[in-house]
């Protein structure tokens, strides 16, 4: 990320917020980016800055090799890392079809890899 | 305080770290008839810096010339500017062929030459006297590495895999490890784990840099792990920085080591803001081939940015635009439309780039067997110092891995035969309270995750590639502060999956090393290799010996080691 570059945008996500018991609730987080910038990205500097309590799996960081980031960006399955951001809003939400362990984490792992 | 002590397991082996070097370990252990616990603090067989890994993996298996093992620990050794651990190394180079056919046989499918005769493609990489470094098309190195050894795991019913599990401690009785203690994250629960012997497997450090090519989980965890239980460190002040990181334009789904590839095959030109070759000035030219060492081009980026003549973004400009569009083809396929998609054309348009940190060099002091100082505790891949000393050869990064992963297995799976199982309740009982207390403490106050970037930016700062006295002085006074701060650091109670529990564990670990980075720095008064002093610059041979670290409850302790050397 350039250091020097001014950020040209802001994208406003909207995230799914707790665990399987809790209803259903949404946070919204504004992050100005620039040209290129993911949806890690931003999700990494909220952790960063804004709520160190938001659960997002994440490991190789855009390297494209892990895909843990999965997860539900505007209603379609995608990893957080290449996905690109944008203007305005973007729903940010864990995988429907998994089990829910809280905010952007599923279990995702394979069954015989689970404590 | 009647405190949930979690799960016990039981194992012959625990191997920490599921990545190249923990996989090939297992694999070797559970051939050799052991119960293994293979477990990993993200998910096992895709976390660690062999999937990252998009290029070469160096041996001499003489396909594309003639070769000899004996050469590449020559190139191994000169590349380590004089505190290369040479034993260690001889292993390294020795046992290097073997395992690249293993994986062949495994079914990594090496890059191969159909027109030479069907055999396996050696590329060129600097330092090296001649074409070694095997790799698989395109880029795909470290993924191939990490698919292979992950199918070879699943064939052992004797691996158990576990992901998810954070290593906190190792548990010492009398000198000797025992086993674990560990943080499952989903559930915030301690988990026991008893060892016959036990592998640390959890790479290097690099994530301790703001800028870095690694994944999150670098941390130098292993380093810390092995400190506290009274394990030896050395060679800790070499860091290797990888001098054409990406810097811009904003990349995203690609490794931002991925230019060196491109340098082996197609050679390209580093240029400086006014788009001018500039290594010459410090030392070696550019020549069309990829010739300039990582430490010499990383000194050279630097300092021409410092000069003022950076590129736009504060680095240098890597450009392949006269290289014809049928030729970066042929080297690159699939990624040249990956690149155009994000709207770079290579024929066109140069891109930026700095150095990144990308190695380390220093790491755990072992002997031949890859055990530590203390009793059942091996280490291997990255997480083993010595084997490169000042500087690591390009391509030694992958074998290590698999070299290292292989033997510390079998050592393991060895050292545990003629054992009974421990048995760890008490002993673990200090170190699963650190658990439940780290985990109780809610509130408010600087949190350990923007605690961690502080530390990465300090560490860039004034223990990053260049370095000088003053710098060293201020980053350990900041790291003892921090420390100080640590027990205090909130960690957001008991919620699902703790990323923030977890970073407190991280920095923990962090810490730790940063303290002995900044230390060895501060007492080594020279330069060499990855390690370069503003204010001595130069070799001093005087100096031609490793730094050992260890730690007690009086601090860390350092003293000379004697470089070992081959008779």
């Amino acid at each position: 990320m350039s250091e020097t570059q001014s950020a040209k945008n802001t994208a406003n996500l909207k995230i799914r917020r707790g665990g399987p018991e809790q209803p259903e609730r949404h946070e919204t987080f504004d992050f100005p980016f620039e040209d290129g910038q993911s949806v890690l990205d931003a999700l990494r500097w909220i952790r960063g800055n804004k709520d160190a309590s938001l659960a997002v799996r994440y490991s190789c960081i855009s390297a494209n090799a892990c895909k843990e980031c999965v997860m539900r960006i505007d209603g379609r399955t995608g990893y957080a890392c290449t996905t690109p951001l944008r203007a305005g809003e973007m729903l940010i939400e864990p995988l429907p079809n998994k089990r829910l362990i809280r905010d952007l984490v599923t279990d995702t792992l394979p069954p015989d890899e689970r404590l | 305080m009647d405190q949930n002590v979690g799960q016990y397991l039981e194992t012959d082996v625990l191997i920490i770290g599921a990545g190249g070097a923990g996989m090939y370990g297992a694999i070797s252990a559970a051939k050799a008839g052991a119960n293994v616990i293979l477990l990993d603090k993200s998910i096992v067989g895709r976390s660690g810096a062999t999937i990252m890994a998009q290029m070469t993996v160096a041996a001499a298996i003489g396909e594309e010339e003639p070769d000899d093992w004996r050469f590449h620990l020559k190139d191994t050794i000169t590349a380590g500017r004089g505190l290369v651990d040479e034993p260690l190394a001889q292993i390294l180079c020795e046992m290097a062929p073997a395992r690249i056919w293993e994986m062949e046989d495994w079914g990594i499918g090496w890059a191969r030459s159909v027109a030479g005769g069907n055999h396996i493609t050696q590329a060129h990489a600097p330092g090296h006297d001649r074409n070694r470094c095997v790799y698989v098309d395109f880029l795909s190195t470290g993924p191939a590495s990490s698919r292979t050894l992950r199918n070879q795991v699943r064939k052992y019913d004797n691996i158990r895999r576990i992901s998810d599990l954070t290593v906190t401690d190792i548990v010492v009785e009398d000198g000797k490890a025992v086993g674990a203690v560990a943080l499952h994250l989903e559930s915030g629960e301690p988990v026991t784990i008893a060892a016959k012997a036990t592998i640390i497997a959890t790479g290097g450090l690099t994530s301790m840099y703001n800028r870095n090519s690694a994944s999150a989980n670098m941390g130098g965890d292993g380093f810390a792990l092995g400190l506290r239980a009274g394990a030896e460190l050395i060679d800790m002040e070499f860091v290797q920085f990888f001098p054409i990181g990406h810097l811009a334009p904003r990349l995203i789904g690609m490794d931002p080591i991925m230019w060196d590839p491109f340098r082996y095959k197609l050679g390209g030109r580093l240029l400086n803001g006014d788009m001018e070759e500039f290594t010459q000035n410090y030392g070696t030219a550019e020549d069309g081939k990829y010739v300039v060492t990582r430490d010499m081009a990383t000194y050279a980026i630097v300092k021409e940015v410092e000069a003022g003549r950076g590129s736009p973004h504060g680095g240098a400009w890597l450009s392949f635009e006269h290289i014809p569009k049928p030729d970066l083809r042929a080297a690159f396929g699939p990624v040249i439309d990956r690149l155009a998609k994000v709207g770079i054309d290579l024929t066109k348009m140069a891109i930026e780039v700095y150095p990144i940190a990308h190695y380390h060099m220093g790491g755990l002091r072992v002997n031949d067997s890859l055990t530590t100082n203390v009793s059942n505790l091996f280490a291997a891949g990255e997480a083993v110092g010595g084997a490169n000393g000042a500087n690591r050869l390009s391509g030694n990064a992958i074998t290590e891995a698999f070299v290292f992963g292989e033997l510390a297995g079998r050592g393991a799976a060895e050292a545990a035969k003629g054992q009974t199982m421990p048995d760890i309740h008490d002993s673990a009982r200090p170190y699963l309270e650190i658990i439940t207390n780290a985990g109780a403490r809610t509130g408010d106050g600087p949190n350990p995750t923007s605690a961690i970037t502080e530390l990465q930016k300090l560490l860039q700062q004034d223990v990053g590639p260049f370095r000088t006295g003053e710098g060293l002085q201020r980053a350990v006074a900041a790291i003892s502060e921090m420390q100080a701060e640590l027990p205090h650091m909130p960690t957001g109670g008991a919620i699902a999956f703790n990323q923030q529990l977890g970073d407190w564990f991280g920095l923990r670990n962090m810490l730790a090393v940063a303290e002995t980075i900044a230390t060895a720095a501060l007492a080594r008064t020279e330069s060499r290799g990855a390690h370069q002093r503003e204010d001595f610059p130069g070799l001093d041979e005087a100096w031609s010996y490793n730094q050992v670290i260890r730690a007690d409850g009086d601090g860390l302790h350092i003293s000379r080691g004697e470089v070992r050397q081959l008779s």
